[in-house]
């Protein structure tokens, strides 16, 4: 029988001539990663290995990014910790406020990571990096310290689910959008223990910043990982974002699932048929589309995350945002999700554009994306947020309320003040 | 093998780790810390009711959301013996078994169970036992690869005892 993409790339991890869904399997990993929320949980446990040290100290990524620059005594303390642990371990992925950004953004862009490689991270939303043909997914911090110490996992082979895309989106309609649909059709749990795998000429219509928007909120259904094929645009993305310093072209494995791999559903879905979504409170999957979406009056706005905190988020934000205001009584808080995208957008002139709109541009933290600080929600509050959760009390109050919508959806709700379609820009 | 003993707490689908723990705490890993705000946002008297040894029954995606393990800590922290479910997130799984949490799936004990009961658990077997109504269900059993990183009580046990 053929295996998946992801099933291929965790045989060669394993050492492996092929695999099965189902299989429990070790293997190699080319990078660890961890925030600093869950490294230091990780990095006390690695005190009780009876062998010390880390297995390279290359393929650690540690990035302090939630409660960064410091929340509180208590966040810095946590970065504190992880800062000495990267300077006792000589770890060479450590990045400090000035040069940091929300890990997901950042790793693809500081080309820690390549197609065909296997990554964990302390952190659900690791499944990002799918976008590049790698197989990536999220652990807990005691995984996190046994790959530090052992450059290995153990995983559970998943089966896949199959999404064949055809078509383009039509204007004002995102990765965002499609994810959301998704989302909405399968549920929280419609890839639970499976991997998400997307296919058809569709792809190639995707751009890579849409890509690593779909595959991060491969989570939000549940799924281990989100993965997309390696076309020139991949290419072209690695290309041009190799790791600081290193010299001639990069080096990676192109895989691709075989004709006959196993899917356990297959769906086929027109991207010009995809509309603009949002998800309401208080699950990922409660998707609607502007024919079923009532008049609801927001407080906030927040474009930012690693799901669209990216250059064509900024833009597309800004596209609508300009020559425009914010309505009254609504804060609209935009936070670029690295030092280069931030520079980027400046250099580009977009933050003229939101600061002489009525919002606020932050420096990159996850900051409000979990209710830790940098627009918290009141009780009662509403906030269109282009993040990837809306549990209850996930920004706040709990009895706040979050819609998750795209960067374009977001700009045009902060303009009228409520929920509102990108499609009248 | 161990068993566990004590009063059922009985939650609904896709409970998440934001509930479990809220972000807000993370600022800590003290499991003690942790432990006071454990439910916090979909039960506030959780934490005054429960009592050493008590399980958790929940339905389906128990655990969705973020990686952290602060939310499998807290809820041993805070006296939990054992969570019952129709089924686990994966990452909610791993996180389980990795720091030694016993995490049960059975979908007819997560429908029939309820709130209140006093529930007995067989590891070793996968029996359920409702005391208050009398009923047995047969819960999953785990693979012998995870069962051997349980019975040493986590990875990190796991891993040193294997790399002797
Ligand atoms: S932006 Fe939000 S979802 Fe992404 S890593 Fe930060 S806290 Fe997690």
């Amino acid at each position: 029988m053929g295996m998946t993409m992801t099933q291929k790339i965790l045989a060669a991890h394993a050492g492996l001539e092929s695999v099965e869904a189902g299989q429990l399997i070790e293997a190699d990993l080319d990078m660890v990663l961890g925030n600093d929320i869950t490294s230091p949980v990780a990095i006390h446990e690695m005190d009780k290995f009876e062998k010390k040290g880390i297995f390279d100290r290359e393929k650690i990524a540690l990035v302090p990014d939630h409660f960064v620059p410091n929340r509180d005594i208590k966040s810095a303390e946590n970065c504190k910790c992880v800062r000495e642990f990267a300077k006792q371990n000589g770890i060479v992925n450590y990045f400090e406020v000035g040069e940091m950004g929300i890990e997901h953004a950042l790793l693809p862009e500081k080309g820690l990571v390549k197609p065909g490689d296997a990554v964990i991270g302390a952190d659900s939303h690791t499944c990002t990096y799918g976008a590049l043909g790698a197989f990536s997914t999220g652990v807990g911090s005691t995984d996190m310290a046994a790959g530090m110490a052992t450059g290995k996992a153990w995983f559970k082979v998943p089966s896949a689910v199959c999404f064949r895309l055809s078509g383009k989106f039509a204007p004002r309609v995102s990765g965002k959008d499609l994810i959301l649909h998704i989302i909405g059709m399968i549920g929280v749990d419609g890839a639970r223990y499976q991997s998400m795998e997307f296919t058809g000429e569709g792809v190639a219509a995707l751009s890579m910043d849409d890509r690593f928007t779909v595959s991060n909120m491969a989570i939000e259904a549940g799924a281990k990982n989100g993965i997309f094929p390696v076309d020139g645009q991949t290419e072209e993305y690695v290309r041009t974002h190799a790791p600081e310093g290193s010299t001639g072209s990069p080096v990676y494995r192109k895989y691709e699932a075989d004709p006959d791999a196993p899917y356990t559903a297959v769906y086929d879905i027109d991207l010009a048929k995809v509309t603009p979504t949002v998800a309401f409170p208080h699950l990922p999957e409660n998707a609607r589309t502007f024919d079923d979406i009532p008049d609801i009056a927001i407080d906030q706005v927040v474009i930012g995350s690693c799901t669209n905190g990216r250059i064509s988020d900024l833009r597309s934000a800004a596209s609508i945002l300009k020559g425009r205001r914010v309505a009254k009584g609504v804060r609209c808080i935009v936070i670029p999700a690295t030092q280069k995208i931030w520079m980027q957008a400046m250099d580009e002139g977009l933050f003229k554009t939101f600061i002489e709109a009525g919002a606020v541009v932050s420096t990159p933290t996850c900051g409000p994306c979990l209710g830790g600080y940098m627009g918290v929600l009141a009780s009662g509050e509403k906030c269109v947020s282009t993040t990837n959760r809306n549990f209850v009390g996930r920004m706040g109050a709990i009895d706040s309320e979050i819609y998750l919508a795209s960067p374009a959806t977001a700009a045009a709700s902060a303009v009228e003040g409520r929920i509102a379609d990108p499609r009248r820009y | 093998m161990e068993s566990a003993h004590g009063k059922v707490f009985k939650y609904g689908d896709n409970v998440d780790t934001d509930v479990i723990i809220p972000a807000r705490y993370l600022n800590t890993s003290k499991p003690e810390e942790l432990a006071v705000h454990c439910m916090e946002d979909i039960d506030s008297s959780f934490v005054e009711k429960v009592q050493k040894g008590d399980i958790i029954v929940a339905g389906k995606n128990f655990g969705c959301g973020s990686s952290r393990e602060h939310a499998p800590i807290a809820i041993r922290a805070a006296g939990v013996k054992c969570v019952i479910a129709e089924n686990f997130a994966r990452i909610f799984y791993r996180n389980a078994i990795n720091i030694g949490l016993a995490i049960v799936e059975c979908p007819e004990a997560s429908k029939e169970i309820s709130a209140g009961d006093t529930v007995s658990v067989d590891f070793s077997s996968g029996i359920i036992t409702d005391e208050t109504t009398g009923r047995k269900f047969k819960g999953q059993t785990f693979p012998p690869f995870m069962q051997k990183i349980i019975d040493a009580g986590g990875l990190v046990n796991y891993i040193n005892e294997s790399r002797e």
